[in-house]
C-alpha cells in the first residue's frame, strides 16, 4: 500500500491497517506527536480506530527538546 | 523617512515607522542562550528591539562554536558565562539595545520575577522541564511565548497566545525522555537558524501589532530530508487543560519540578524528575551509543555511562546520579545534555 507521509511516498506493509500501527512501524510510538490524517488532526485516542488506506496523506510532527 | 540603520526594515510595509517605534519600546525575554537563543538575540538586537533579557546558567564551551553564533574562541578560553559573552557581542552590534544578562537557572522563582516585564518570551531552552514552566508562567501573566526546539536536522516551533491558541500542555500527550539531544544525535546549524527564523518573525508580528498574520500552526521540518509540515492544531485546545483553561499551573508547584540533592561525601548529585516524565530506556541507550565519546554500560536495572569527568547512572524509574560533581547546576547541565 502506498501512502504519503510528510510529503514522501511510502510503501507500507498491507497488515498495517490503522494510525497506531503505522506510528509503530515508523518507530515513533515513544515520541510525543501529533498526526494529521487527510487534513484532519487526530487526538491520540483516535489513532487506533482511524483506518489507513491506499493514497492517504499524513503529516506527523513530533516534539523535541533540544535547542 | 530618515535613512537610519533601520531604514530597510521600515520600508517593509507591515513594520513601517510605527512598527519600528514599537520595536524600540519593546522588551523581549530569551530563555536559554545556546544556539537558538544566540541567533534570535542577534536578529532582535539588529532589528532594534529596545530591551532584551537573556537568561542562561551555562558558560561557553568549544563544542558550542559550531552553531552558537555570538561566541568566540576567547570566550571558550575564559569560560565566560554565555549571557555575559552574548551581551558583550550584542552591545558591539547595536549599542541602542539594553541587554540584561542573567546568569541564573531559569526556575519558577526566577521567571516569576522576569516574565511579567516582558512583551514576548522566546523559548530557547534545551529541555521540557523549563518549557513547561515557561508555558505555565506565560499563561499566568498573559504573555505570548514562542516554543522552538531542534535536534539533528529536525526543528519544530509554535506560538502560544494566552486565551487564544492551545498551549504546550494541550499539544503534548506526554513528556518524552529518550536521550535524543544535541549532545547524543547531534545538530546542524541550518536547523537552528530555520527554527529561529520562524520564532523571530512571529515576535516581530506580535510586537508590531500584526497579529492577523501570525501562523497559528505547529510548524516542523527536517531540512536534511527536505520535509516541511504545518499543522492547524487549534482543535487540540483541551477544555480540561490544567494550564491554559483551568489555570492551575501544575508546573509551578514544588512537586512537578526537577528535584536535586547533593549526596554528602560522594561528590554526587541525585536528580529526580516529575512523575509525569516517561523514561524511554531502550531509546536512551541507542541514542547514547551514537556518541562514541560515551562509555556505556547497562544491566536490566540501570544504565551507566562515562563522559568527560562524570559518571552518570540512570535508573529505570528515571532517578539519575551524576558522579563527579557536588554542584547542582553542573549536574543539571550534564543531565539535560545526555539524558534529555
Ligand atoms: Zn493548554
Amino acid at each position: 500500500m502506498e501512502i504519503t507521509v510528510n510529503g514522501d511516498v511510502l510503501t507500507v506493509k498491507e497488515d498495517i491497517t490503522n494510525i497506531e500501527e503505522l506510528v509503530q512501524e515508523l518507530h515513533l510510538e515513544k515520541k510525543s506527536l501529533i498526526v494529521e490524517h487527510n487534513q484532519t488532526i487526530l487526538k491520540k485516542d483516535k489513532h487506533k480506530e482511524t483506518a489507513i488506506s491506499e493514497g492517504d496523506k499524513l503529516e506527523i510532527v513530533h516534539f523535541v527538546g533540544g535547542g | 523617512m530618515v535613512n537610519n540603520r533601520y531604514h530597510r526594515q521600515m520600508l517593509f510595509e507591515p513594520i513601517g515607522e510605527t512598527g519600528q517605534k514599537r520595536l524600540q519600546e519593546s522588551h523581549v525575554v530569551i530563555v536559554g542562550v545556546g544556539a537558538l537563543g544566540s541567533s534570535s538575540a542577534e536578529m532582535l538586537a539588529r532589528a532594534g528591539v529596545g530591551t532584551l533579557t537573556l537568561i542562561d546558567r551555562d558558560y561557553v564551551e568549544e563544542t558550542n562554536l559550531q552553531r552558537q553564533q555570538l561566541f568566540s574562541e576567547e570566550d571558550v578560553r575564559r569560560q565566560t558565562p554565555k549571557v555575559i559573552a552574548a551581551k558583550k557581542r550584542l552591545e558591539v552590534i547595536n549599542h541602542f539595545t539594553t541587554i540584561h544578562a542573567e546568569v541564573i537557572d531559569a526556575g519558577v522563582d526566577e521567571l516569576e520575577l522576569i516574565v511579567p516585564k516582558a512583551d514576548v518570551v522566546i523559548d530557547a531552552t534545551d529541555n521540557f522541564d523549563t518549557r513547561l514552566i515557561i508555558n505555565d508562567i506565560c499563561q499566568k501573566h498573559q504573555k505570548p511565548w514562542i516554543y522552538g526546539a531542534c535536534v539533528a536536522s529536525y526543528g519544530v516551533t509554535f506560538t502560544v497566545l494566552p486565551e487564544e491558541t492551545p498551549c504546550l500542555q494541550c499539544l503534548m500527550d506526554h513528556i518524552p525522555s529518550d536521550g535524543a539531544t544535541c549532545d547524543t544525535v547531534g545538530i546542524i546549524s541550518p536547523a537552528v537558524q530555520m527554527v529561529v527564523s520562524h520564532q523571530v518573525t512571529e515576535v516581530l508580528k506580535i510586537i508590531t501589532g500584526n497579529l492577523d498574520t501570525l501562523s497559528g500552526k505547529l510548524i516542523a521540518f527536517d531540512i536534511w530530508k527536505n520535509q516541511q509540515m504545518e499543522l492547524k492544531v487549534a482543535s487540540l485546545k483541551d477544555d480540561k487543560c490544567p494550564s491554559c483553561v483551568k489555570k492551575q499551573y501544575p508546573h509551578l508547584t514544588y512537586q512537578s519540578q526537577l528535584k536535586t540533592a547533593v549526596l554528602c561525601g560522594r561528590n554526587t548529585v541525585q536528580i529526580r524528575t516529575s512523575a509525569e516524565k516517561i523514561i524511554h530506556f531502550d531509546e536512551m541507550k541507542q541514542h547514547l551509543e551514537r556518541n562514541k565519546q560515551i562509555k556505556l554500560f547497562t544491566n536490566p536495572y540501570l544504565l551507566s555511562f562515562e563522559v568527560d569527568k562524570y559518571r552518570v547512572v540512570v535508573f529505570r524509574d528515571g532517578r539519575t546520579l551524576i558522579h563527579g560533581t557536588k554542584n547542582v547546576q553542573e549536574a543539571k547541565k550534564v543531565y539535560y545534555q545526555y539524558v534529555g
